[in-house]
Order: C-alpha cells, then structure tokens, then sequence
C-alpha cells in the first residue's frame, strides 16, 4: 500500500466526465418549445444525483423537490403544490450546507418566477400547451429563414434558387452572408453531434456563387401608397415585400445613400459596398420609390400620414452616447457613429501615425478599433470596464483584432480625457476596475484599490452606445419611452392609426436580422391593415433529404486574409469557403424538415 | 430513373419513390404502421427501418426516397431488433385487450406484433388513461392510442377540420382534442375518417349493437330494418366473405336472419328524396335565384360540417331531409298505416355506412312522425359484428320485403360520389323535358376527383353543377363560391372522400382506399336494374299516390324536409 498515490481518471469517471460535456452540449440547444416544467424536473433530478447525501435540504428536499414538479407535470398536481414548492426551495437555498443543495434550489426559485402560469396552466388544464420547435435554425433565426431548405438547394449547387428561398423570408441575403450574428447556429441540433452547421458560411457561398438573382415579379397593383422613413435594413425589407405585395412604397432617407447602419455603421473590410449594394438593388428593381436627402422632421411626419395610407418609421439609433466624463469637449474625441458614418461616405479621416483609443466592448467598438487601424494608426487600444469575456462583441470580432495588432484594455474605466495646451487630445485618464457582484447576467465592475492610469493618445473614439433620435416625432403625438418609438409586436404604434415602427427606432441598438424581422412583420401587419390577405407564393422545390446522416465531422470556419495584409485597407477580410469544404458542410446539416418532427408539422410551412 | 438494390433484388424506380415503394414493387413486404400513403408518411412508429449499407443508422422505408446504387436490406438482425423492439415499446403503450377490442382480429398493431413473433411484453406498461364520454357517436380510448398520428393528418390533410391535434412534448406528448377542447364543443362532423384510419381500437363509432337486439328480442316491436345503398358494397369486408359471395341479396337474408321483421332498402327512400329535392331544385331556379347553389343535404356530416364552419350558407341546403331520414318518417306514418299499428311499435333500425348518422337519428329536430323516426343506427361494421357467428357464405339470396324495399338504379347510386348528382338530373331531365333522359347521359359525374363541376343542358337552360367528396374539398368549394370565383346551381357534397362508399362506418381493410372499388359495385347494380329513374319507383308512386299527393306537398313538408338551421348539434 502506498502512503500517496497519483490519481488517475478511471474509465468510469471519464464517461461520467463525458456525459457531463454532452450535457453542456445539448443543453445549449434545448429545444425552447418542450416543456418546462419536465425539463426542470429532470435538471432537478440531476441536482439530486449529485447531492454527497450527507444533509437533509439537499438529500430529500430536491428529490421532493422534482417529485413534485413532476407530479405537475403529469397534469396530477394542486396548486397548494406551488406554495409547498416555494418554501421547499426558500429552506434548501437558506440551509442547505453547501452549493450542491443552495445553487439548485435557486433553480427552482428561479423557475417559479420566470414561467408561474406554466405551473397553474398544468395544474387546472392538466395538459401542457408547449409546443415543439420543429425546425431549430429556423424557429432561432428572427426572420425564420427556412435554412434546411436553402442548404439542400446549395449541396445540389443550386445557387440562385437557395438565393430566391433566403429572400422569401430575408431580402438581405448578401448582407446576411456577411454580417448577420446568425442566432440560427446556436440552436442548430447539429451542436448535440459536435457543432453547429456553419450556416452563414453556407450562405455566403449561396450568395457568391448564383450570380444575379432577379426579385420576383411584384403582385397586382393595390393602388395603396405606403410611406417608409429610413432606408436601412428594416425599411427596405417592408419597402421590398410591400412592393411584391403590390403595393406603393416611398422611402424616405436623410443621408445620401440608402443602407443605413449596414452602410453608415458597418465598415466596408466586413460588408464591401458590392455585395450591399446587391442586395439593394433587387430591392429597388421592385420599384420602390427613393427619397434621399431627405430628413423627415415633424412636420414631414404629420404630412406623410396625411398623404400616405400608412407610414412605417425605420428610423434607426443614429444618435450617440456621450462619454460623461472631463474633458470630452477636446478636440479629437469622437463618437463611434461619427466616424462609422463619414466612413460610409467614403471621408476617411487621417489617422497615420496616431494613437488611438477607442472606449467600449460591443461590436461597434470593434468595427471602429479595426477601422482606426487601417486608417493609418500607430497604435490602436480598446479600453474597457469589464473583463475580456464579459464583451457583447462577437468573440470573433475580437479575435480578429486582436490579430491585427489592436490591443484590449480591459478592466479600465475612462475618468477624464487630458487636452493639451491646443485643446487637443493628450491621454485619456482611467480608473483601474474590479469584476463585483453579479447584476443581469455578468459582474457589475466597482472601483479597484489601485490608482488612476494615463493612456497617452491623441484620439478619442467613444463606442458606448446609440440612442434614438425620436424627439421630432415625439413632440407630435409619437409614443416613446427612453428615446425608443413605443410599438407591438406587430409593429404597430401605440394609439397611432395606420402608423407602424421597427427595427433599432423601435428596439434601440440591434442587429441587421432583428431590423429584418421587423421590416418582415410590419409589411405583414401593413398589409392585413390595409385590408388584404396577400400571402407571397414560395414557389422553390427543396430537394429530398438524403437518406445517409454524416457522422460526427468538424465544422469548417470561413478563412481570413492574413492580419498583417488586411490591416492595411478596406478589403473584405472573410475569404469564401471552397467548393469542397461547403459540400460537406452543407452535409453536416440533419435535415430537421425532414427528419424528426419537422416531417409532421413545421418543417416547411414555408407561407407567411 | 434510379437503380437500387433490394435484398439481392435490382429494380429501377422513379426518382422520389421511397424505398417501401421500391421493395412493394419488387413484392418485398416491409411492415408498417404508422404509414398511410400521402397523409401520414411522418417516420413516426420506426417498424419499416431497414438497413442501408453505407449509413450509420436505419432508415424508414416509408419516407427515405431512393438514391441510386442504394443497397438496401429489409430484413437484418438490425432490423429485426430495432422493430421488434419498437413494436414492444408501442405495447407497453398500449392497453392491450384484444379479446374484447372492437379491432380484435382487425388490428395493425396486433398483425404486426404477430408477424414479428412477439411472444412478451418486457417493459412496464404506461398507457394513458381512457377518459371519454360513452354516449358520444364517436369514442376515443387513449389506453390504446398509440400516437401514429394518422387521425391528426387525415382530419386536418383530408378533412381540415383539426379536430384531434398532438400536444405535449417528451414522453408526455399525445394525440387530444385540438388545444385540449370538449369533444362536444369541437367542430368535429362526424364523419368518422378517423376511425376508419385509426391502425389500432383507439378510435371507435359508438356501438349500439344491443339496442338493436333488445329491440329484436321485444315481442312487442316491430323492427323494420334499412340498409343503407353503400353497406350492400361493403359488407362482404365485415363479415369475411368475398365480394362475389356477399351479393344484396344475400346480404338481405343475412340481416333477416338476426330474427328482424322486414328487412327493407334506404334506396327506397332514395329515390324519394330525389322526387323531393329534385322537385325543390326546379322550384328554387325559378324563385330563389339569389342565394345559389342549392346543396344536398343528405350527409349528415357535411350537414354539420357547413353547420360549424359556414352558417351562414345553412339556408342553402336542400330542406329535403336525408333518405334514412324520410325512411324512418315513412315506416312510422305510411308504413306503419298500412300495417294498421302505432307508429310506436314501430322500431327503425337503419345500418349505414357512416357514424354521423347516429348523431343525425337523434337530432330531436328531425323526426316528424315520431318521437324518434329512426330509433338506431348501426354502421357496416355493428352489422358485421353482429353477424359473427351466423355462416353468411351458406345463406340463400333473398329479395327485400316490400313494398319500401323497391328501389331504382338512381337510388342505389347515392352510395357513391357524384351519384345522388346523376340520381336527381335523371329525374329532373324527365320533370323538365317531360321525357327520360338516356339512363347514362350523366355518366360524366362517375369520377373519384374531390371537386369536379359540369354543365348540363336541361330544357332550353343550362344547369351548371359541381361535386365534392371530402370536407378539405368541401371547404375549397365552399370558400370558392363565398370569393364569387365559382358560381354553381346545385352541388352534391359528401363529407367523406368518395362518398359513402369509403364511409366513417365502412368495414376497416388498413391502408386500402376502398370507396372507388366499393362506388363501382353500384354502378353495377345500377346498370343491372331495370329501374334507373326515382320517379319510375312503382313503390314511390304509389306512396305520392295512396298517401303523400304530389313532391312538395304540405304532408310531404311535414314528413319528409327539415330547418337544418334548426337542428341542434
């Protein structure tokens, strides 16, 4: 008998070890139509498993707990259960010896805090109303891109046709290829086999290899006029299935050329003018109307809801938050959707041999680091309060900064900016940081015991956040609340006849498919407001799923230009996938309007 | 065209076939049960798997489409275990009572787990429980449902009424009433499609078999029997005997031989309710010239069906009640006259092809010359069952008592889509022209089509007409007509596909689409009659003669038309 021994895993512990990353893995898919309170039971009763045995809270309260749940669930419960519930999971949080008991407890407060009617429903209907996500990517992406269907249409390479299937739901298909946060690859069931499908790569190769795909030809005339403020995203996606719809649309927009934040926000090395200006102009092949230059003030509201049978407000967040600090008055400091717009326009400012600094963690600030990088910078730092990992950039952005020499400042909070004696940008004063108590969802930074720093720059650039600029409609009648145009869920503006609103003006700040979404439901709810019921033919045979599932088999990420050449210019830096590497990922999709309960409901109801 | 492969067998196929298409070709029989061909080919009950040589896992032959050089094999170890398996697993779902199972004997389940040799049931068994209100025509027991889901597809697919819909997820998940509704406050019609395609007992038409024999049993009744056009089709499936055995009249000697009194035809009352509703036909294209088409409105499951989804075209039927209907007013005033007894001691037992007429005979608002005018409605399958036992394949061919078992050609075609349509414009060519009509000049109308429309020359005037089969059709028409996009004067609608012929009460033969071959055996027995016109029923004449004087007389009205618009549902 040694006296100390090296431990090593047994084969046991390693499956048990495995089961547990499964775990982590179908979680991260858990299909959001099942459920609840099943799916909380069984997380219960994997709590309990865990429970040492020793104290009473965690070894009988958690089995109780879940027995009951279940009970719930089965349609056999009362709903004295709930309040025996409560305090069941009140006492373990409160006296359970250790986190095995208190952290599931907290569950279980959380769950009857967050879906209670689920409970009581259960409990008097004795039935769930939960309905099944047939189709994961699709039920994940906002506009509801039937991508099973687009996939099938690449792997046979009909390009044009997988084009014309993404613009049913989406009029942005190259825009989307490029830039869209794609929420669809987080619900892909491919991520319980090994990861999720690379969708938008899929779509990129779609969109790069069709060639010119016209729109299809619009419906008969309405005779109805629709008037759309702001030619960004979400207005030219109403102004486009409006026109199909047959109906008139007229868009409005301020600046000179249409795009809005995928022009004037996105920067041109993610999104080439080529491929938005693509998507625009089948857009405005459906005889869309286009007013640039043209701000709508109050006044020019009030006329276009007089002149127009119904008005859609895109408005965008086009205004900005200040630092809120000394000094930001200096010369040199800008904002992020300064620089972002005189970008848009092609007015690059001159940043050789500056030091830059840019303040944020989104992905706003990322496009403005990276951009300040190829205009010349000497040096590039992203200074930010948190940590690294608490970013609402997409972690690629990151990356890809990070890569092309652009440093993370992270844990710093801007104090004051320090001018020089011209007024200038000197240094940008910040306060060293600690990661506090958790609030929404990720530590609240508070002042660390360490003294001020100084990051000597000659530039500015706050990347803090976009407002509204909603006061002009709100001084006549236009409901808001924190700057954001208050509307539905159909987009439909509060007490506002015939007046609908989406996308950031409606949302605040967002993403291009969420601006689409929205752009979808209000040409939707316009229609049906105008007294019709035109519903869009989707007229693409999706090819038959094959009969053979690839295996567990790696993901392909989209390759990059090489960091030190593409820090240089305005280049796309995302290079396309090969035809071989799209072929087996396109493979890797499991079909789920085919296989599973798509083939019964939700798989390819492809009309809305 | 793709070359495949299977078990050892080549065979080439169009592209799109399935692999249980290819293999039934090549006469390789791969079970199923869940599958129905066009309506539920959803992979759900995993027993078709086989194995396809270079893939991890096994595919359903039911919905995996044929690839070229697939080599496929039907019947591995694999394959064997993953069904057998499968089969075990729906068990112990399943509330397995097969002796006294309404499907003993006629049971997809049964039949499958019997080819496949299971001789136990290994898992726990957790079937839901049976919670349902007896007296309803139409019962389902969620003990024995085994959540194939074909009732979901062939109510909403075939008939678009949505009735039943699969809610829940997990191990919870079931088929209910759609969104966990009453059955008696559902928009349900009756019409039993469901229970003609439901694989197991699950779904059932209420059984009344012994209503019937303790009516039979009674000295003091007197049962006079109907048989509605369809069953004489049909009959031979429900009782074992082969169609060229299980002719009319033996069927009629059959039914005499469960100790009835007079055995008489629903064909009778057919041809009555041509003379009736073809008299109103004629009356409303003269006066009511703004609420066309006038529709039939012998179905009662269309009749509900318009009832729950379309009200507002209620007043469009034909106020000429169906022929159970007018039989069961006759036997109990004309009849019952002539028999000299009150029309009390009367008993109406009708045997139909169809489980909405056992809603339809207790409608207190449709019966005239009695408190009930048909006392109870046994479908094709009540009768089969109670036939078991009696050695139908020896019976004599008989004819029926009369005289309400005469009937015409045009009687007997009602069984059959488009037929109550050729019934009626045989006799109003006569009422317009004032002379017959070819017997087959409305041939045209013989077509399994769901919604197919015709014009005819009647007089010096065109009449346009249209027939439906199928409630999805029904509602196409219906939704078409309300758009102003068709424009018809009369239109024959059934609520099941086919008409009655492929009835919800028809005997059960899994996966077959029957009401085509069923339809034609009329048309037979219409070319073998030497009657084919309703107003030339010598028993139907004497009956307007002796008793009710002329089509649309005020006795007439009373017996034979009701206000569908009153009826409760």
């Amino acid at each position: 008998m040694n006296r100390l021994q090296i431990i090593r895993p047994s084969a046991r512990e390693k499956t048990v070890a495995q089961l547990y990353s499964d775990l982590a893995r179908r979680g991260s898919v858990a299909p959001h139509g099942n459920c609840p309170l099943e799916q909380s039971a069984a997380f219960l009763k994997l709590c309990a498993s865990q429970s040492c045995g020793k104290c009473v809270p965690c070894r009988v309260g958690l089995d109780q707990a879940a027995a009951i749940m279940e009970r719930i669930s089965e349609g056999r419960g009362e709903l004295k259960d709930i309040d025996t519930l409560e305090h069941l999971a009140d006492s373990i949080r409160d006296s359970a010896d250790c986190a095995i008991g208190s952290e599931a407890a907290r569950s279980i407060g959380q769950c009857l805090k967050s879906f209670r009617q689920d409970f009581i429903s259960h409990i008097e209907k004795g039935r769930c109303t939960a309905v099944f996500d047939s189709v994961p990517c699709r039920a994940a992406c906002p506009a509801h891109v039937d991508i099973p269907g687009y996939i099938a249409l690449v792997r046979e390479g009909r390009y044009a046709d997988a084009v014309r299937v993404i613009r049913y739901d989406n009029p942005f298909p190259a825009v989307c290829a490029l830039v869209c946060e794609h929420p669809c690859e987080l619900g892909c069931r491919r991520n319980m086999v090994d990861d999720a499908v690379n969708i938008r790569g899929i779509k990129r190769s779609a969109v790069d290899w069709a060639g010119e795909v016209p729109a299809p030809a619009c419906g008969p005339s309405t005779g109805k006029n629709i008037a759309v403020v702001g030619g960004g995203p979400s207005g030219l996606t109403a102004a486009y299935y409006l026109q199909l719809m047959g109906h008139q649309v007229t868009v409005y927009e301020q600046r000179d050329q249409l795009g809005g934040m995928m022009r004037y926000g996105i920067p041109r090395y993610r999104l080439p003018d080529a491929y938005l200006d693509g998507d625009i102009n089948v857009i405005l092949s459906t005889g869309v109307k286009i007013q640039t230059g043209k701000a709508i003030d109050g006044e020019g509201y009030q006329a276009l809801r007089d002149q127009y049978d119904a008005v859609y407000l895109a408005i965008g967040a086009h205004s900005y938050k200040g630092l809120g600090v000394d000094g930001e008055d200096a010369e040199n400091v800008l904002s992020a959707v300064e620089l972002l717009r005189a970008m848009g326009d092609g007015q690059k400012p001159d940043f050789t041999g500056k030091r830059v600094v840019v303040v944020g963690g989104g992905n706003v600030a990322m496009d403005c680091t990276r951009t300040a990088m190829r205009l010349g910078a000497a040096s590039v730092k992203c200074v930010y309060r948190r940590r690294q990992v608490d970013m609402t950039a997409l972690p690629a952005e990151v990356e890809a900064a990070i890569a092309e020499h652009c440093e993370i400042v992270t844990m710093m909070a801007p104090v004051r900016v320090e001018k020089d004696a011209d007024g200038k940008v000197a240094a940008l004063v910040v306060q060293p940081q600690i990661p506090g108590a958790y609030a929404q969802g990720r530590p609240k930074p508070m002042k660390a015991d360490k003294d001020e720093e100084r990051i000597q720059c000659d530039v500015v650039i706050a990347a803090i956040g976009q407002v509204v600029d909603s006061a002009e409609f709100a001084h006549y009648g236009l409901p808001t609340q924190r700057q954001n145009i208050q509307s539905d869920e159909g987009c439909m503006v509060f007490q506002s006849e015939g007046v609908f609103a989406g996308g950031d003006c409606a949302s605040g700040p967002s993403t291009v498919i969420r601006a689409v979404e929205a752009g979808k439901t209000a040409a939707a709810n316009i229609d049906a407001y105008l007294g019709f019921h035109n519903v869009l033919p989707q007229t693409v045979d999706i090819p038959p799923a094959h009969s053979a599932v690839t295996g567990p088999c790696g993901r392909v990420e989209l390759p990059e230009r090489e960091p030190q050449a593409r820090k240089e210019d305005f280049e796309l830096t995302e290079l396309n996938m090969t035809h071989q590497e799209c072929s087996q990922e396109c493979s890797r999709c499991l079909r789920c309007d085919h296989y599973g309960f798509g083939v019964f409901r939700g798989g390819r109801n492809t009309k809305w | 065209m793709v070359n495949l492969t299977i078990d050892g067998k080549a065979i080439s196929v169009p592209e799109g076939t399935t692999i249980l298409e290819a293999a039934n070709r090549l006469g390789i029989h791969i079970p199923t049960l869940c599958y129905l061909k066009e309506i539920n080919e959803i992979a759900a009950c995993r027993v078709c798997v086989v194995e396809v040589e270079g893939n991890e896992k096994l595919n359903a032959a039911c919905n995996t489409a044929v690839e070229e050089g697939m080599v496929v094999h039907t019947s591995t170890p694999r394959v064997l275990n993953a069904r057998r398996t499968n089969v075990q697993l729906i068990l112990s779902q399943h509330n397995v009572s097969c002796t006294t199972c309404v499907r003993a004997g006629n049971c997809s389940l049964q039949s499958v787990a019997h080819e496949l040799n299971l001789l136990d049931e290994p898992f726990e068994k957790k079937p839901f429980p049976f919670r349902w209100d007896k007296n309803a025509p139409l019962i389902r027991d969620a003990s024995k449902c085994i959540q194939c889901l074909r009732c979901v597809n062939v109510c909403d697919k075939v008939q678009s009424l949505k009735v039943w819909s699969f809610n829940g997820t997990g191990r919870l998940s079931q088929v209910e009433v759609r969104d966990g509704t009453p059955f008696r406050e559902i928009n349900c019609s009756l019409c039993g499609q469901c229970i003609t395609h439901c694989p197991v007992g699950a779904l059932s038409a209420r059984d009344d078999t012994q209503i019937a024999l303790d009516a039979i049993a009674d000295p003091d009744k007197i049962t006079v029997v109907q048989v509605a056009p369809a069953v004489r089709a049909a009959w031979g499936d429900a009782v074992g005997l082969d169609a060229r055995l299980a002719t009319e009249k033996r069927m009629v000697s059959a039914i005499r031989s469960l100790g009835v009194d007079y055995v008489f035809d629903t064909d009778f009352s057919a041809d009555l309710t041509i003379m009736e509703e073809g008299s109103e036909l004629l009356e409303r294209l003269k006066t009511r010239t703004d609420d066309k088409p006038m529709f039939t409105s012998c179905c009662p499951g269309w009749v509900r069906f318009l009832k729950l989804e379309y009200p507002d075209m209620v007043p469009q039927l034909s106020s000429a009640k169906s022929p159970q209907q007018m039989f069961g007013a006759v036997a109990k005033s004309y009849y019952a006259q002539l028999l000299g007894v009150e029309p009390e001691k009367i008993f109406c037992v009708s045997i139909m092809p169809c489980s909405a007429k056992k809603y339809e005979c207790a409608v207190p608002q449709v019966s005239d010359a009695a408190a009930r005018d048909v006392d109870v409605v046994l479908t094709t399958r009540e009768l089969g069952r109670l036939l078991r036992g009696v050695d139908v394949a020896s019976l004599p061919e008989e004819e029926f008592d009369q005289p309400l078992g005469t009937a015409s050609g045009a009687g007997v075609i009602f069984g059959a889509t488009g037929g109550v349509m050729e019934a009626a414009l045989r006799s109003a060519y006569f009422l317009v022209t004032g002379k017959n009509p070819d017997a087959d000049a409305f041939s045209d109308l013989r077509s399994l089509k769901g919604w197919r429309e015709y014009t005819f020359r009647l007089g010096d005037a065109d009449l346009k007409v249209a027939v439906a089969s199928g409630l999805g059709n029904a509602r196409k028409l219906c939704e078409a007509l309300r758009a102003g996009e068709v424009q018809y004067d009369f239109v024959e609608i059934m609520a099941c596909p086919g008409g009655c012929a492929g009835g919800g009460g028809q005997p059960i033969c899994d996966g077959q689409e029957l009401a085509g071959e069923r339809g034609e055996r009329l048309y037979t027995l219409d070319k073998a009659n030497l009657l084919r016109f309703s107003h030339e029923n010598p028993s139907i004449q004497a009956l307007y003669r002796d008793y009710l004087d002329h089509p649309l007389s005020e006795k007439a009205h009373h017996l034979l038309h009701t206000d569908q618009a009153a009826w409760d549902l």
